[in-house]
């Protein structure tokens, strides 16, 4: 297969995009429509699908992501989901966001044992057991993470389990989970998939059928990621699920020197003809919440559409991409992505541009990059890992990252950020509670050194309180 | 002058002291004492017990001068008891009676503190004085009235995105203490309402002392016999009891020159005027003993404190056990891990702020009015539950540690228990010394690498020295250097063993420079 640069890509897509642009309807003289509706909405029938080579489903561009359910609202502290709180999951709300993007052509729902604190695929299971089982495709993961799931009976026993939680006898995307991670990526790998015998059962499992795609997940050590490609011949994976978004595409490295850009990984998927399964397309949430000046840039642009639209339209105007999965707590996310995916309108080439211009604004805030995705809580120590970061990024989004005292609004800043760090993480589950055991570490997809970028906030906050910043 | 004049000034003043002396204890976020201060240091127990001999003669002066109105408008106490008294005479007008002076109870009273005073029972000082009395009530009932609504402000503010309001957390400090405050509150609100200022009369020492300059003082109350008609209005309406107006005599050791029975009197026989003292008539001086079963409820207060400072630390009974620390084996993604509360340390030497030089100095001059506890803003300082020192201030570290940032205790001691100190010299204080406790270690019972103490200390007196006969030589265990730890807390507040601490400070009777 050719390889296909977003340049050629672009020329390829050509003059296709450039005449979709939207044609004003409605009054001349504006205010008399009595429609109260944007004029971007999603249109029933309208989803974007991508086909799959190796099977031939017809995968919608938009994944609905298991791993952020909602909880009843009354039990959990504002705006938190399954992962961050055991507040009971909300499964009549988990059944009303799947009916709708059912209803609205979504089909692809990736879950996983581990998340939520592991009942993501009970109720994942409970909200899609009520839809046709061929109306859906299902995307679980092996995730023996701890050593006591390592052994060869424990990992089946979660892959079985995973058919009973989800009601089903097969699945459809099977992923290896988070490969790359730990201290020493490639023992790892050994341990958890091929010493117990485990990928060899799932390549059976395949054959089978139980399995219909097998795929892995990666974070991290980029040898890992090379070395299962060079295995691609004989394992022939059907898809691969990696992190991409407009910052990581050409800015993973720079954030951390550890990770690898994005355009690297696609473009040697891509190479082989193995379709990409996107996840953290929008880090988190950390791109659909950025600071002020760069909300007003887009929305300068395209004022009717979201901040998070941007990102999902940089990654579905990659041909490769299978689906895009969005962790969708509330109806809002689901309305929004919904707007934005049915149909898909491309980026052009002089919107990638706008967002390359983005992504290094983005860089320069210097945000810690952690996407809140729980993997490394719970802290043995009751650290509130993500929470402690959210809050810092948070004050440099709103600008109440002092850098020094002499800047004007310093005591308004600090003010802001230590009540607010209080406010958002408990005395005891601060930084400065962080002993560096490092049992953090290995779990981070986004690499982070956790124990150093603890001592960093922690030293941030005594100046801020000492008044010596 | 118009007759309601004086009444009119006094309750002003007394306005104005209340509120301020009040809304100082209750201010956390220590902006108020540098506007309030004085107000504290005004008082004279503190000011006796600070030496701080020009407080003192202003205050003796003015009593020379005015009668006793240190007492109804400079006491909060005092204000408080007029405050709850009014609210009664709402419901029924001149219903007091005159009653002769009690001189033993009073006079011994007096004693007591004198006795107490020089024999160093510190918790028998802090007791008797009426405005830490007054601190205790507000700290202990008042204060966490006020917390909770600030709260709420918080949490409103919180939902509007604003800093306006932040959240404290309401926590008892000391049980002894709040029971101690509640029930001075519940026998001085009885007192008050049924009959006016009998505390004052017959238990307050600093009110029987001050009654030796006030009958003498160049203004009294003076009835004009040629005015006066012996209506009795003015006996009804003296909460000081002190007004026989059937035989024109004041008793001025008594008066608090309210202005009162100036304002009630139809006559205006009564006046504020210099005159010489009329001796009490004879059929007055009949022993009545009516008060003394409410006054022994009083001195009963100190008996109800059991006498085992154990009971009260329920808490640190339970400590140190085996294994410091249990790790959770994570299996899936996300919660949070339980943390368990931290208990108090048995520290053989208690830790007091910087700035209290010894805790012998510390103790002989600390009236316990709770100010510097009401101010710690880093949860640090409660009263001690030691029945010696009931009340006076301690200092532990399980909510937070003294910061270097902070002089808040020693800005506003108003009997300079603890002196006021620069931070800088804070820093330089030594109050007490860490000590490492290995089998609470997590590096030594655990094998989990740590240094959160070494880490932490702001003085540089930890680092961090491998443990002998560890192969992986991963494992650092903390290596405290005496001379440069100043005792903060840093290092036992950061530690990961709970409930007990690895690391602790013991205090030093005698603070230091490092």
């Amino acid at each position: 297969m050719k390889d296909i640069s977003r340049r050629d890509f672009l020329k390829l897509l050509g003059a296709g995009t450039a005449v979709t642009a939207a044609t004003m309807v409605g009054c001349q003289n504006g205010g008399g429509d009595l429609d109260p509706k944007g004029t971007i909405q999603p249109q029933k029938g309208q989803m974007t699908y991508r086909t799959n080579p190796n099977t031939g489903d017809k995968v919608s561009l938009l994944g609905f992501g298991m791993m952020r359910l909602p909880v009843i609202e009354d039990e959990a502290p504002k705006g938190a989901s399954g992962r961050e709180t055991p507040a009971p999951i909300d499964q009549e709300m988990v059944n009303r966001l799947v009916d709708k993007a059912i209803e609205y052509g979504v089909n692809y729902f990736d879950t996983s044992p581990a998340y939520c604190q592991g009942r993501s695929e009970h109720s994942t299971g409970i909200a899609l057991s009520r839809h046709k089982r061929d109306s859906y495709y299902l995307a679980t993961k092996l995730s023996n993470f701890a050593s006591g799931t390592w052994p060869r009976k424990e990992s089946i026993a979660m892959f079985y389990n995973s058919l009973k939680e989800l009601q089903t006898d097969y699945i459809d995307y099977m992923l290896l989970h988070s490969i790359g991670g730990g201290e020493d990526g490639m023992e790892m790998l050994r341990q958890r998939y091929y010493d117990n015998g485990i990928l060899d059962f799932l390549l059976e499992q395949r054959e089978k059928g139980v399995v219909r795609n097998l795929g892995f997940s990666y974070h991290g050590d980029i040898r890992i990621f090379d070395y299962l490609l060079s295995r691609h011949d004989e394992y022939k994976w059907d898809f691969v699920q990696i992190e991409m978004n407009y910052l990581d595409w050409h800015y993973a490295n720079e954030i951390n020197e550890r990770n690898t850009d994005a355009e690297y990984l696609y473009e040697e998927l891509t190479k082989r003809n193995i379709p990409v399964v996107i996840m953290e397309p929008l880090l988190g949430g950390r791109l659909a919440n950025v600071p002020d000046h760069i909300v007003r840039e887009m929305k300068e642009r395209e004022p009717e559409r979201s901040v998070a639209s941007w990102s999902f339209r940089f990654c579905g105007t990659f041909p490769n991409v299978l689906t895009s999965l969005s962790g969708m707590t509330y109806m809002d996310h689901l309305d929004d992505n919904l707007a934005t995916h049915c149909p898909l309108k491309p980026l052009t080439d002089k919107e990638l541009n706008f967002l390359e211009d983005i992504a290094k604004k983005i860089y320069d805030l210097k945000n810690i990059p952690c996407t809140a995705c729980q993997y490394c809580m719970p802290c043995p120590f009751g650290l509130d890992i993500p929470g402690i970061f959210s809050h810092y990024n948070k004050c440099i989004k709103e600008g109440n990252l002092a850098k020094s005292q002499d800047e004007n609004d310093y005591k308004k800043m600090r003010r802001a950020f230590l009540i607010g760090y209080d406010r958002s993480v408990p005395k005891l589950r601060q930084a400065d509670h962080c002993t560096h055991c490092g049992e953090c570490v290995h779990h981070c997809p986004q690499r982070i050194n956790i124990p150093e970028t603890m001592q960093m906030v922690d030293e941030y906050v005594e100046k801020l309180k000492q008044g010596t910043l | 002058m118009h007759k309601k004049t004086l009444q009119r000034i006094r309750r002003v003043l007394a306005a104005l002291f209340f509120l301020g002396i009040t809304l100082m204890f209750l201010d956390f976020s220590g902006t108020l004492h540098k506007f309030l201060g004085w107000m504290a240091k005004a008082q004279f127990l503190p000011a006796v017990l600070a030496l701080n001999f020009i407080v003192i003669a202003i205050l003796l002066i003015i009593t020379l001068l005015f009668g006793r109105i240190y007492c109804s408008v400079i006491c909060p106490l005092g204000v408080f008891q007029d405050g709850v008294a009014h609210v009664h005479n709402w419901a029924k007008k001149s219903r007091y009676t005159y009653s002769k002076a009690h001189n033993i109870l009073r006079y011994t009273m007096l004693g007591v503190l004198i006795v107490a005073l020089i024999a160093g029972v510190n918790s028998l000082v802090a007791l008797l004085a009426p405005y830490s009395a007054y601190g205790r009530i507000v700290q202990n009932l008042f204060s966490p009235v006020w917390q909770w609504i600030n709260n709420g402000l918080a949490t409103i503010s919180e939902h509007f995105n604003s800093y306006a309001f932040y959240t404290k957390e309401v926590w008892m400090r000391s049980l002894p203490t709040f029971i101690i405050a509640a029930v001075t509150f519940v026998v001085v609100v009885i007192l008050a309402w049924r009959n006016g200022r009998t505390y004052c009369n017959n238990i307050c020492p600093v009110g029987t002392f001050l009654s030796f300059f006030s009958r003498f003082s160049w203004f009294k109350m003076h009835i004009n016999e040629e005015k006066c008609v012996q209506c009795g209005l003015c006996t009804k309406n003296c909460k000081a009891s002190c007004i026989d107006g059937k035989n024109g005599f004041v008793d001025y050791s008594r008066c608090v020159t309210c202005g009162n029975c100036m304002a009630v009197c139809p006559k205006e026989a009564i006046e504020y005027k210099h005159a010489t003292a009329k001796p009490a008539p004879v059929e007055t001086l009949r022993a009545t003993s009516l008060q003394t079963d409410e006054n022994d409820n009083e001195t009963d207060n100190t008996e109800t404190v059991d006498t085992s400072k154990r009971a009260f630390l329920v808490g640190s009974a339970v400590v140190l056990g085996t294994a410091a620390f249990a790790q959770e084996k994570k299996k899936v993604d996300g919660g949070l891990a339980a943390i368990k509360d931290k208990v108090i340390p048995e520290r053989k030497t208690p830790i007091v702020p910087a700035g209290a030089g010894s805790l012998n100095r510390f103790r002989t001059r600390c009236t316990g009015c709770q100010l510097c506890v009401s101010q710690c803003p880093n949860d640090v300082l409660r009263p001690s539950t030691d029945l010696m020192h009931l009340m006076q201030p301690e200092m532990s570290y399980e909510r937070g540690w003294c910061r270097p940032e902070c002089t808040a205790c020693s800005d506003v001691c108003p009997a300079d228990a603890i002196a006021k100190i620069t931070k800088e010299e804070k820093t330089s204080i030594a109050k007490g010394r860490a000590v490492w406790v290995p089998k609470n270690c997590i590096v030594t019972a655990n094998g989990i690498p740590c240094g959160n103490c070494a880490r932490h200390c702001p003085a540089d007196a930890i680092e961090m020295v491998p443990l002998q006969g560890d192969e992986t030589g991963k494992l650092l265990i903390p290596a405290i250097n005496e001379s440069k730890c100043i005792g903060c807390g840093a290092c036992e507040y950061v530690c990961p063993a709970r409930p007990a601490s690895a690391i602790y400070i013991e205090g030093l009777e005698q603070q230091r420079l490092i």
